[in-house]
């Protein structure tokens, strides 16, 4: 135990750079989720192809290979070996396709009828999408996200493998510090994570039990 | 839902926007993909001075003529695919187990494998990884392997669970009241039709379990494709064709990814009389159906964790 208390600060650094790394790489995801969600059902052609390329190349990539190649290419390609803006660059890419699928199937769940209604008043694509459809399906998909969020937390211990010091490496550091207390330090570094992925999936089953709709 | 059914069909006006909107969509994308590719095979100048060719120059290529790198490259992919197999097999093995844990009628059995499975749910399976390789000193190779098997495990226990709880109440009632033990209900009656609606979402989870054997390189792992070409091959033939064999490798993970999640597609189509899909069932009054979706991991996030 005091170990773990010893070492509390090392993982506490590392633990907000996880937090950190969770943040940017969540909105990014979202953000560029949504835009892919809508290509994939957009009137244009090469934007639909586009979006299913990329969705069907980065859910097959492992995430292991995502952030090596952008570890190793990123300074290749002008980023200077700033590792923890590629490694969320790297999150952002491998996550965008998740949330991109969630929002997607979050679509296909509105009934046929509520855009079939859009269009006979006159919207448009855009107006249909923006006014009618991503409103009732953003509750839907609130749970499907969080769920994706939680895999995403547990997913930035893999930029601990490439030179970012976030939880997963700093818990490295901590043991290689003292070797004595390798349970107990680990065990702690569960609970980190424990701490936020047990927190995002009651603000799941929250917000389910909120938005539930009866149809 | 499909996307036809957002828009009209074009008309002249939106006709020509669409191909105007085509045009330029093609031009970005391609510009893009150019100036990436093109950085890419630009010679770079070192800060030293030193010129080094661009990724795609002939001489960061010409090792792939020898027979010895496809061999090591086979060799690799064998790793990979023996470590994905092994895990399979104990993943799923341990995931029936959860799964009967999970919905015993005894409370002493129920109670603790609730808890023991969001603990291992909750947290990464590269965390998992290090644990085992540090307290029971297992090398990475069957670190990797164990974690992974529990891991999988804990998630193909809940989807078995969510399948039980989906299929129609009858089906129990039928087993019991024929005279079948709640036991032999579960295995004889249930087990064998949950099995069977959620074999596409099993495999798709069994795609997530071959991209997260990569995890196990990055704890040492030296038996498996990824450090073939990463680390052992380079060191062999020289730095300069680790990003060809890296290219060479994502190659082979996006297509034995994208085969086994066509697979998995091909099963969803044939399992059960057109394709019968598990949906949760609204609760009716006084009877509730315990199916809690958002349990379901939606296919394929797999990296350091997989779906929740």
């Amino acid at each position: 135990m005091d170990a773990v208390i010893e070492q509390l600060p090392r993982l506490f650094d590392g633990f907000t750079k996880t937090l950190a790394l969770l943040g940017i790489a969540g909105v990014g995801s979202l953000v560029f989720g949504t835009l892919i969600a809508g290509f994939r059902v957009s009137p244009i052609a090469p934007l639909r192809a586009f979006a299913a390329v990329f969705t069907e190349l980065f859910r097959n990539i492992p995430l292991t290979l995502v952030l090596f190649g952008f570890a190793n290419l990123g300074p290749y390609l002008g980023a200077g070996p700033n590792y923890f803006t590629l490694a969320a660059t790297g999150l952002t890419l491998y996550t965008t396709p998740f949330i991109a699928e969630a929002i997607r199937s979050g679509i296909n769940g509105i009934p046929v009828g509520q855009a079939e209604a859009a269009r006979s008043i006159g919207l448009g694509f855009g107006q249909v999408l923006g006014h009618v459809i991503l409103p009732q399906a953003a509750r839907m998909v609130v749970p499907p996200i969080i769920n994706v969020l939680i895999a995403l937390t547990k997913n930035t211990s893999v930029a601990g493998g490439f030179f970012v010091i976030e939880l997963f490496a700093s818990s490295r550091g901590a043991i290689n510090a003292r070797g004595d207390a390798v349970i107990p330090i680990l065990l702690a570094v569960a609970a980190f994570y424990l701490l936020v992925t047990v927190t995002l999936g009651i603000i799941a089953s929250q917000v389910e039990k909120r938005v539930a709709v009866a149809r | 839902m499909t996307g036809t059914v957002l828009y009209d069909a074009p008309g002249p006006k939106a006709k020509r926007l669409a191909r105007i909107v085509s045009v330029i969509s093609v031009l970005v994308i391609v510009g893009v993909l150019a100036a990436v590719i093109v950085t890419l095979a630009l010679p770079r100048t070192t800060a030293t001075g030193q010129v080094l060719p661009g990724l795609f120059d002939i001489s960061r290529w010409d090792v792939f003529n020898d027979l010895a790198v496809w061999r090591a490259i086979g060799n690799g992919v064998l790793g990979t695919l023996r470590m994905a197999g092994i895990a399979a097999v104990l993943a799923i093995v341990i995931g029936v187990l959860f799964s009967f844990a999970r919905t015993a009628s005894l409370a002493v059995i129920r109670v603790p494998s609730i808890v023991i499975l969001e603990f291992f749910r909750g947290m990464p399976v590269l965390l998992m990884m290090l644990f085992i390789l540090l307290v029971f000193s297992t090398g990475a190779y069957w670190a990797g392997v164990a974690a992974l098997a529990i891991y999988n495990g804990a998630l193909i226990g809940e989807i078995l669970r969510a399948g039980i709880a989906a299929l129609p109440r009858g089906q129990r009632e039928g087993g019991l009241s024929i005279g079948l033990s709640p036991l032999a209900t579960r295995f004889r009656i249930e087990f064998p039709q949950a099995a069977r609606n959620m074999l596409p979402i099993i495999i798709a989870q069994l795609v997530v379990l071959l991209k997260d054997t990569a995890l196990a390189y990055i704890l040492g792992n030296t038996n498996d494709l990824l450090y073939q070409a990463t680390k052992s091959l380079p060191n062999f033939f020289g730095n300069r064709y680790l990003y060809s064999f890296f290219f060479v490798a994502l190659a082979i993970y996006l297509g034995l990814n994208l085969l086994l999640s066509w697979i998995a597609r091909l099963v969803a189509k044939r399992t059960g009389p057109g394709g019968r899909i598990v949906k949760p069932r609204i609760p009716r009054r006084g009877v509730h159906v315990d199916v809690d979706t958002t349990r379901v991991p939606d296919a394929g996030l797999g990296g350091g964790a997989g779906t929740v």
